[in-house]
C-alpha cells in the first residue's frame, strides 16, 4: 500500500465479519482519504491476535468486540493495555442457533424460529431433557457470551451447573456442530447463516430478541495514540461516522455486500451478506424466512454513539461471573469515550444526544429525543425480560 | 524429564521446519497439531508444558480460553508474556508465533524453545519471500520476452532494438520495464 505523507496513517486490525463494513467502507469509498486519513486494514484470524497486536502497538486501532477494551483496560484478559472506545462500529448482529439434533427435537414440538427469547429458553429446556447445555461462542469477553448468559440466567438456568461454554472460532462453528460437540451457538454474521447453509444447525433467534439494541463492535484506540495525536483520531472518527451513515442506507446495501465479499473482507457469498444487512434470516436451508429489524445496525438510532451506560452494562454482565466490582464499573465507563466522539463530530453538525448515559432497556418503541444540532431517534432497546438497567443501581 | 511441546500450525511444512529447529535446540518431546477442531481434547491428551501456536491459526482463541479458565488441561496455563520480557513478546508476535506455558515452568526452559521457534518462523518467511521474488522475476522475464517478440514482428526490428525501445519508454514514463511489456502484450491481445 502506498503511503501519502500528508495523510495520518492508522494501522487497523479487523476480523472478517459483516460488521467490519464501516471500516471497510471508510477505506474503499474514500471517506478516510477525504478526512486526511490513510486507513491500512489488516485482516486477522483471531481476537487474541487483535488484542496482542494492540497491546504491543503493531496496531494503532482495531475492530474490537465491545467488551474487549473494557476487559483489557481492567486487566481481566491476559495482556492488559489501555485501550479506549470512542466509536461504536455496530449494534446487534449476532444469531443464536442450535445443533441439528436439538433443532429436530424443537421442530417435532413445532417450536423453532418465531419464538421470543423467553419461549425459546423454555423450548430449549424441554428439548435438553435434563442434559447440560453445551454452548459455543467465539470469545470469552464478547457480547455473544454475555447476552447468552443474561438470557439463560434470567430464564432460570443455573449457569454453573447446567451450562458449559467453549470458545469456538466462527469458521469452525459449523464443524463443531456437525461433530456433535455443541447444542447451542451464538455467532456474528455471516457465520450464523453459513452454519444454516451447510446444514449444521438452525437459527433459534436473533440476539436482538434478548436485547434489542446491544453494542457489538467498537473502534478500539490505543491510549498512546489518543495522547500523541488526538486530532488525527478525531479525523478518523469523522471518516467512520460518514462511512457508517452512507453504508447504513438501504440503497447502498448491495454495494456494501459486494465490497465486503469481493475485496476479501468477508468469506461468504455476496447474497448471504446482503441478506444479513437487510435483516432477513433463514432458520433452515431454503426454509422459513423471517425479518429481524436492526439485525445489524451500523448507524441509525445513534448506533455509533458510545453510551457510558452500555459500558456499564458490559461491566455489570462481566462482573456476574468474572469478578468486576462496583468500583471497576466506573473504570469501565471511563473506557468508553463519548467526549472524544462529541469533540470529533460536534463541529460538523452531527446531532448529539444531550446526555452520555441512558436507561438501557427503557424504550419499547423508536422514540424521538431532543439533541444538540437536530433530533435523534433512539430505540427500541428492550431486554427480553423487561428489565431496565440503570447504571448506578444495576438491573432493576 | 524432557519438556513436552505441542506445535499448532495449519501449515504442515512450516510445522515440520519448527520441529527440526526444536530438535536441534534440545531434547524435547514434540507433538504437532494442524488446524482442526477438537484441539482442546487433543491437548488434554498430550498434556504439554509449552504450546507453540502460529498466529494464523484461528484455534488461538480456543487455546486462549483454555489458558484462562480452569481448563481440561488440568494444569494452569499462562501466556508466556507473563513471565518474559516485552521485547521478547513483541518480536515473537511480529514473527507470527505465540506460546502458552504451564505455570511455574522456569524461564530458562521457555526461552530456548521460543527462540528456536522464532528463528524457524523467520527462516520460513524469508524462504517464501525469496520464492515469491523468484517467481515474480520469472513471470516478468516471460512477459518481456513476449513483448519483445510482438515488437520485432510489428516493427520488423531485431531483439536488441525491441528491448531498447521498451526501455526508453519505461524510462521516459518513469515506469517499470515489466509494466510497459505488459501493456504491449495486452494491447496486442486486444488488437488481435
Amino acid at each position: 500500500m502506498s503511503r501519502r505523507r500528508d495523510h495520518e496513517h492508522f494501522t487497523c486490525g479487523f476480523i472478517p465479519l459483516t460488521d467490519c463494513a464501516t471500516l471497510a467502507a471508510a477505506h474503499e469509498f474514500g471517506f478516510a482519504a477525504e478526512e486526511g486519513v490513510a486507513l491500512e486494514l489488516v485482516r486477522e484470524t483471531s481476537w487474541s491476535n487483535i488484542r496482542d497486536k494492540m497491546a504491543v502497538g503493531l496496531f494503532d486501532v482495531a475492530h474490537m468486540l465491545a467488551p474487549m477494551p473494557i476487559a483489557m483496560s481492567l486487566g481481566l484478559s491476559s495482556f492488559p493495555a489501555r485501550v479506549a472506545a470512542p466509536f461504536v462500529l455496530s449494534v446487534n448482529g449476532n444469531m443464536i442457533g442450535v445443533s441439528s439434533h436439538i433443532a429436530k427435537r424443537l421442530a417435532a414440538a413445532d417450536r423453532l424460529l418465531g419464538l421470543d427469547a423467553a419461549a425459546a429458553a423454555e423450548a430449549l429446556r424441554s428439548a435438553l431433557d435434563g442434559a447440560p447445555l453445551r454452548i459455543g461462542a467465539p470469545w470469552t469477553f464478547s457480547m455473544h457470551t454475555l447476552l447468552v448468559e443474561y438470557w439463560l440466567s434470567a430464564s432460570g438456568f443455573d449457569l454453573e451447573a447446567q451450562t458449559s461454554t467453549s470458545v469456538v472460532p466462527p469458521a469452525f462453528m459449523t464443524e463443531a456442530l456437525a461433530a456433535g460437540e455443541l447444542d447451542l451457538f451464538c455467532v456474528g454474521e455471516p457465520w450464523g447463516s453459513m452454519a444454516v447453509e451447510h446444514g449444521a444447525g438452525s437459527i433459534l433467534l436473533p440476539a436482538t430478541e434478548i436485547w434489542a439494541f446491544a453494542p457489538e463492535k467498537v473502534l478500539g484506540v490505543r491510549e498512546a495514540e489518543l495522547d500523541a495525536r488526538p486530532d488525527a483520531v478525531e479525523a478518523l472518527i469523522r471518516a467512520l461516522y460518514r462511512a457508517a451513515r452512507w453504508a447504513a442506507k438501504s440503497e447502498h446495501r448491495g454495494a456494501v455486500a459486494e465490497m465486503l465479499t469481493r475485496a476479501g473482507y468477508v468469506d461468504a457469498p455476496t447474497e448471504v451478506v446482503e441478506r444479513a444487512l437487510r435483516g432477513a434470516i433463514f432458520a433452515t436451508p431454503g426454509g422459513d424466512g423471517r425479518h429481524a429489524p436492526r439485525m445489524i445496525e451500523l448507524f441509525d438510532g445513534a448506533a455509533t454513539f458510545p453510551w457510558r451506560s452500555q459500558a456499564q452494562w458490559i461491566a455489570w454482565a462481566l462482573g456476574r461471573r468474572r469478578g468486576v466490582d462496583g468500583l471497576s464499573s466506573a473504570a469501565a465507563a471511563a473506557v468508553w469515550r463519548p467526549d472524544i466522539y462529541r469533540r470529533a463530530l460536534e463541529r460538523v453538525g452531527a446531532p448529539m444526544p444531550t446526555a452520555s448515559s441512558k436507561l438501557e432497556g427503557s424504550l419499547a418503541e423508536a422514540t424521538e429525543v431532543g439533541a444538540v444540532g437536530g433530533s435523534l431517534v433512539l430505540g427500541p432497546d428492550r431486554f427480553f425480560d423487561g428489565a431496565i438497567f440503570e447504571p448506578r443501581d444495576g438491573v432493576r | 524429564m524432557s519438556t513436552r511441546i505441542a506445535v499448532i500450525d495449519p501449515d504442515r511444512d512450516r510445522a515440520l521446519t519448527i520441529v527440526d529447529g526444536l530438535r536441534a535446540a534440545g531434547d524435547y518431546e514434540i507433538h504437532v497439531l494442524g488446524d482442526e477442531t477438537g484441539v482442546a481434547k487433543k491437548l488434554a491428551a498430550i498434556d504439554p508444558d509449552i504450546v507453540l501456536i502460529d498466529l494464523a491459526s484461528p484455534n488461538r482463541d480456543t487455546l486462549e480460553s483454555l489458558a484462562r479458565a480452569a481448563s481440561p488441561l488440568d494444569r494452569p496455563v499462562a501466556m508466556f508474556v507473563d513471565q518474559s520480557d516485552d521485547a521478547m513478546i513483541r518480536s515473537a508476535i511480529e514473527a507470527g508465533v505465540s506460546a502458552y506455558v504451564v505455570d511455574g515452568l522456569r524461564p530458562d526452559r521457555i526461552k530456548p524453545v521460543l527462540a528456536a521457534a522464532m528463528a524457524r518462523f523467520h527462516s520460513v518467511a524469508r524462504l517464501r519471500a525469496e520464492l515469491d521474488a523468484t517467481k515474480a522475476a520469472l513471470a516478468e522475464r516471460k512477459i518481456i520476452d513476449r513483448a519483445k517478440g510482438i515488437l520485432m514482428k510489428s516493427k520488423g526490428c531485431d531483439e536488441d532494438e525491441a528491448y531498447a525501445m521498451m526501455r526508453k519508454v519505461a524510462m521516459d514514463q518513469n515506469r517499470k520495464l515489466a509494466e510497459i511489456a505488459q501493456a504491449i502484450v495486452t494491447a496486442a491481445e486486444i488488437m488481435g
